[in-house]
């Protein structure tokens, strides 16, 4: 049970959502965009966040669509991860999007939820880093377009009172040699030790992580040790794992040497996998 | 724009197992705390409230969901089918024929979920049931009954879709 009272607003557009925040923010309301939900119950029912309103983003047309427009796919931020999966246009998305949570749990967790979240696996941005896709934003200052891989940080550096909207991708990527792996230390539904996704582009595999460090990453850096044919395997990934961009995740689901360990032998099995193919 | 702006409780009607049910609730109860304590449904459990253990769980147009991780305003416009709402499906018979249960504290939740997977996948392989049968959480661990109930209404082919 949830031991605080909040307000619940649900928009039907952009405008709408963002001026409600706005207007609720200046009466001191603190509000969250609330897409799925689940992070927002279970951390409120710990009272590990609190609120006096939320803004409920599941009745605003765009942040459902999820089509291809002008090649490119356009995938709104209220879309659950099961919808993702289930669909399949762009199967990494969906293999990224079936490793987070549970099932049933995916039937309400959201892309957008999941990207903007407090957790900090947020899995299924991986995909859209690896596409170079963009990221549609609404604030107070209008509509604005970015690609994600300037827009995402360690976490979606939004502006205060921002939303993502959509995540547009050139389906050009749907159709590339992907590889998603995630390891966890026991079960199958957990948190990652490491969980990866990579795919293959003119020839370069480009990667994307999870769970290594304490936030999602893609590092050009690391695709470029990862592409060196001209050394040796090991020394690739001992090279890639020299220029991770914080230290390798010590905690309850794996030491940090544990998770190296893990994390190198998976590298090696992606390398394989692409370079035999 | 719904607005539910008040911090008391407001009166709503919900769609639960085919009937519409007028609701008094704050906006921030779990639709799994209104269906137990307002509508007196108490099929589906609080276990974890976490929406790790599926006890809870309820269909909401179709489509299993954890009801501890979905507010009771969000129902609005939605059917919920609670495990009161099922009668006689070959799911509950197989459970049964196949003893898929011990204590049944988890039945419910496994019992919607598996409905629903033999709805929307009816053709469902071994990775499909294993994927879907990994949101409940059963203490006595009777996961080998359970999967068998659900693979015989499967390959029963028992629905009519």
């Amino acid at each position: 049970m949830i031991s605080f009272d909040f307000e619940y607003y649900k928009p039907s557009t952009i405008i709408e959502a963002v001026k409600t925040f706005g207007s609720l923010s200046m009466q001191g309301k603190d509000p969250l965009y609330y897409s799925g939900g689940t992070e927002i119950i279970s951390m409120a029912r710990r009272d590990d966040i609190f609120t006096r309103a939320v803004i409920d983003i599941k009745g605003i047309p765009e942040c459902n669509e999820f089509r291809v427009q002008t090649g490119k796919l356009v995938t709104g931020a209220a879309l659950t991860l099961t919808q993702l999966e289930e669909a399949n246009i762009f199967p990494l998305l969906g293999k990224a999007a079936s490793k987070a949570a549970d099932h049933t749990v995916r039937n309400k967790l959201t892309v957008g939820g999941n990207i903007c979240g407090k957790i900090i696996f947020r899995e299924a941005v991986l995909p859209f880093l690896l596409s170079d896709s963009q990221v549609v934003l609404a604030g107070k200052r209008g509509v604005r377009v970015v690609p994600i891989n300037q827009a995402f940080n360690k976490t979606l550096q939004l502006e205060k009172g921002e939303l993502l909207v959509q995540l547009l991708t050139e389906t050009s990527y749907a159709h590339l040699p992907y590889i998603s792996i995630k390891k966890t230390k026991l079960e199958k539904v957990d948190y990652p030790l490491v969980s990866i996704d990579a795919l293959k582009k003119d020839n370069k595999i480009r990667i994307a992580f999870s769970g290594v460090c304490p936030f999602p990453f893609r590092s050009p850096k690391i695709e470029e040790d990862i592409n060196n044919t001209q050394v040796p395997l090991e020394l690739r990934i001992s090279n890639a794992v020299s220029h991770l961009p914080a230290p390798i995740s010590n905690n309850i689901e794996g030491s940090a040497e544990y998770r190296e360990f893990v994390l190198r032998n998976t590298l090696s099995e992606i390398i394989k996998v692409f370079e035999r193919s | 724009m719904l607005i539910y702006r008040s911090e008391l409780k407001f009166s709503m009607e919900i769609n639960v197992n085919g009937e519409i049910k007028s609701i008094i609730t704050r906006q921030a109860d779990t639709l799994l705390y209104v269906l137990r304590e307002q509508l007196g449904l108490t099929g589906a459990k609080p276990g974890c409230e976490n929406g790790d253990c599926g006890a809870c769980t309820v269909l909401v147009d179709g489509w299993p969901v954890k009801s501890c991780l979905m507010l009771a305003v969000e129902a609005m416009g939605h059917k919920i089918t609670t495990i009161e709402g099922l009668k006689d499906t070959p799911v509950q018979k197989a459970f049964i024929e196949k003893w898929a249960f011990q204590c049944g504290y988890c039945t419910p939740g496994f019992i919607i979920n598996c409905y629903a997977l033999s709805r929307i996948h009816p053709n469902a392989n071994d990775e499909v049931i294993q994927e879907w049968l990994q949101s409940n959480l059963c203490r006595c661990t009777g996961y080998e009954e359970i999967k068998e109930a659900v693979k015989s209404v499967l390959s029963d082919n028992a629905y009519d879709l």
